[in-house]
């Protein structure tokens, strides 16, 4: 104990280079995260612009079979595995410690090793472009697609792949285990888990989905690498394997995963929503069941994935999906009756958490559509399932994302984010993310199948598949803005102050960009809104009623 | 007027207002850890043997024939498996032994106890590796259909489980040499039991399954 970090002569000059990359702090840990997933944000809208391009029109223009395949590959491994996953875990990471209290998160170490597995993750996807094989299989790598035969996805891509994709899940799984002692172990006097911003718990229940699901898919990855370079029979029937067993071992994984994609983006537009509209959650307690209840549902629904394998007891998994859907109302109730009569602040936070609202609602209705068995039958792998999964991740998640992103960002930095640019973003992205994927909808129901390069002319496809790739295009305008935003923003924009929203929770209650270890003194933690207390405290009598937040009260 | 006196401060002479937070008792970040760990370990065993009772139930029977030689597999409980299975139960004894040891202060109990576990988890590897040596002389390998590969890729995963516990119980023996632990302050010493009891029951299972658990007949045609 005679050197720690604080001692004096830990002062000495360092490169602000060498500062981020040794940190262990979550904040920085937190903005890492948030920059390396935006950078595979934008390469994966790259790819999905080339698959859109393809699609523009019937015939091959652009791209051959095989690279088109690789196209929606390396677009959905990107944007799962490598935006999705980490930036909620970067907000996690950044958010939480700050939400309850805490100066850190519980492990600062193995937090650093979980950012930096995601870059390494990133290198072996991207190597694979170098290669000479890129992966094909789609996202899902079903063998015996990945099997490494001709017409499967030959040579060391998919190996490169599956390396990345176990290296991804063990930051998730080690991120998983920090957040959930941060929460439980962290807390600031008088922070109970009933007081907790909704964030947190978004987070608390992510964390065990990750946790319980993600070695899952590691050990469908493992016996996949096995199978392709070891000789295993595990999922090849010509030895005794199943295929089937491969979807189920995934599937495990990866319904729980869409949760996950999920849960902290509901978290985040739970924080903004009430702060936008001047009022408290609707019904915090039951947000809280409600999301512990999807949580514990995600685990007994994934063959919902397999309906048409035949080779799953459809009755059980239809009736399970269906079921999701009632947690999931009792949320948009939340969310709508958190807004209904409040002062609505139309900031670009609040426009985000709205789109996220709307957007979100389209792709759980038509998510529980296909929940139903005979439906499913007739939708599966057609445009349908494109549009149900990118209105739950991009009019979900991503949107999710902006909205925190515009909500956290003069936290982060100290700067505010020009209101006029948000909302240009917020248009462009809200009309782009329509154009293209409402008309999947008729495509799918029209018998579109996803994962095609190409289409009959006569089909009738044409015009909405035209829509949709100037929609591409739009998506992607639209983050013009918003790199435009930042960068002016960080080279001169105003300064945000504390507590620029008159937000709620904790973290307003620190400077921006927050010191090391976070806060020097906190408020009084009398409910889940500190903050409003703090301010409004000689008009909150009810809040006396609440038990004193700790023996340290009466000092 | 009153926020200063709700600092985070717990503890008066904390360099760090707020460092003091993860010590107001209960379990300890670290074991709590490592509980929230095993339990991700758990799953990912569950994986592998659900992929394991997935191939046996399609499979015709069980063991299945061996291609090459058109016998059905067979694996032997002696010379090997069967006492490293009593040594590597036995050393979730001597490692608790070594937990009581350090709980109560005595660093001897404590160091030979964990010496002796790190040096059964070493043998347990060395018998495996033998073992899978004979194995593959008598052509039962990798590739030799899901009876190989389930055998090789659930006794592998454990013995690398082994083989990381065997690098944290050395960390914990030359922490413990160096006299870094005491009674109060062991944290890593329980964290590192708990995951070779962990270890321990995966094999007691895997064991059970793979060589306990009687065999599927052929159907009768």
């Amino acid at each position: 104990m005679a050197t720690t970090a604080l001692h004096p002569a830990a002062r000495t000059y360092r490169s602000t280079l060498y500062e981020w990359i040794t940190t262990t702090d979550h904040k920085k840990i937190g903005i890492m995260y948030l920059i390396n997933s935006f950078i595979f944000f934008f390469l994966g809208g790259l790819l999905a612009l080339g698959v859109r391009s393809e699609l523009a029109q019937p015939g091959l223009q652009l791209v051959a079979d095989q690279t088109y395949n690789e196209l929606f590959t390396m677009h959905a491994t990107f944007m799962i595995f490598l935006f999705i996953i980490p930036v909620l875990a970067g907000f996690g990471n950044y958010i939480v410690p700050l939400h309850i209290g805490a100066p850190d998160v519980a492990f600062p170490r193995i937090n650093a090793l979980s950012l930096w597995m995601l870059p390494m993750a990133g290198i072996l996807l991207l190597l694979s472009f170098f290669v000479g094989s890129v992966p094909a299989a789609g996202w899902t790598s079903y063998s015996p697609l990945t099997q490494d035969r001709p017409l499967g996805s030959v040579g060391p891509g998919q190996d490169l792949w599956l390396v990345a994709v176990v290296l991804v899940g063990t930051s998730s799984i080690l991120g998983a285990v920090n957040f959930l002692v941060t929460i439980f172990k962290m807390r600031a006097p008088g922070m109970t888990l009933f007081r907790m911003p909704i964030m947190v718990w978004t987070v608390l229940v992510t964390s065990v989905l990750g946790l319980l699901a993600t070695p899952v898919l590691t050990s469908a990855l493992i016996m996949l690498f096995i199978d392709r370079n070891y000789g295993g029979a595990f999922f090849d029937p010509r030895n005794g394997g199943d295929a089937i067993l491969y979807q189920n071992v995934f599937w495990f994984y990866s319904h729980p995963a869409v949760y996950i994609m999920v849960l902290p983006a509901m978290g985040m537009i739970s924080e903004v929503l009430p702060v936008f509209s001047r009022k408290p959650l609707f019904g915090y307690k039951a947000f809280v069941f409600a999301t512990a209840g999807i949580g514990a549902l995600g685990f007994s629904v994934w063959a919902h994935h397999m309906f048409t394998t035949g080779a799953v007891y459809l009755p059980f998994f239809s009736l399970m999906t269906f079921l999701i859907a009632v947690p999931t109302g009792v949320k948009m109730f939340n969310w709508i009756f958190t807004l209904w009569r409040g002062k609505l602040r139309l900031s670009t936070p609040l426009l985000f958490a709205l789109g996220f609202l709307s957007m979100f609602l389209i792709g759980g209705i038509n998510g529980a559509f296909s929940a139903a068995v005979p439906v499913d039958f007739a939708l599966h792998d057609t445009y349908w399932v494109v549009a149900h999964l990118h209105y739950v991740l991009f009019g979900g998640s991503v949107f999710g994302v902006m909205a925190g992103l515009y909500y956290w960002f003069p936290k982060m930095t100290g700067r505010m984010l020009s209101e006029g640019l948000g909302k240009i973003q917020f248009v462009l992205m809200f009309v782009g993310f329509n154009l293209t994927f409402f008309p999947m909808h008729q495509l799918g129901l029209a018998g579109m199948p996803r994962r095609i390069a190409d289409y009959a002319g006569g089909a009738g496809w044409n015009d909405l598949n035209l829509a949709a790739t100037v929609g591409g295009f739009i998506i992607a305008a639209s983050m013009v803005p918003l790199l435009w935003n930042i960068f002016v923003s960080l080279r001169s924009g105003k300064p945000a102050g504390d507590d620029p929203w008159e937000g709620n929770t904790l973290e307003w209650a620190t400077s921006s960009p927050p010191p090391p270890y976070n806060f020097d003194h906190l408020p009084e933690i009398r409910s889940e809104r500190p903050l409003f207390d703090l301010r409004h405290g000689h008009a909150a009598p009810a809040a006396t009623a609440v038990l004193p937040q700790s023996s340290s009260t009466s000092h | 007027m009153a926020s200063d006196s709700h600092a985070l401060t717990t503890q008066e002479h904390s360099p760090v207002a707020g460092l003091a937070h993860d010590q107001r008792g209960g379990i300890s970040n670290v074991v709590l850890g490592m509980l929230l760990f095993i339990t991700s370990e758990v799953m990912f065993f569950a994986g592998l043997f659900a992929a394991y009772f997935n191939v046996r139930a399609n499979a015709p029977q069980w063991p299945p024939l061996n291609v090459e030689t058109g016998e059905a597999f067979h694996l032997e409980i002696l010379p090997l498996v069967g006492p490293a299975t009593v040594l590597l139960i036995l050393s979730s004894f001597t490692c608790q032994f070594a937990v009581w040891g350090i709980r109560r202060g005595d660093r001897t109990a404590f160091l030979r106890n964990i010496g002796v576990t790190f040096v059964i988890g070493v043998v347990f590897l060395v018998m495996q590796a033998t073992d899978y040596i004979l194995l593959y002389e008598e052509g039962i390998t990798l590739s030799a259909g899901t009876f190989g590969t389930t055998y090789f890729t659930l006794t592998g995963f454990h013995g690398a489980h082994v083989f990381g516990g065997a690098i944290m119980l050395a960390v914990v023996l030359y922490r413990g040499l160096a006299g870094q632990f005491s009674a109060r302050h062991h944290d890593a010493v329980e964290a590192v039991s708990l995951y070779w009891h962990f270890v321990d029951v995966v094999w007691i299972l895997l064991f059970s399954l793979l060589y306990l658990l009687p065999g599927k007949a052929p159907a009768a045609v």
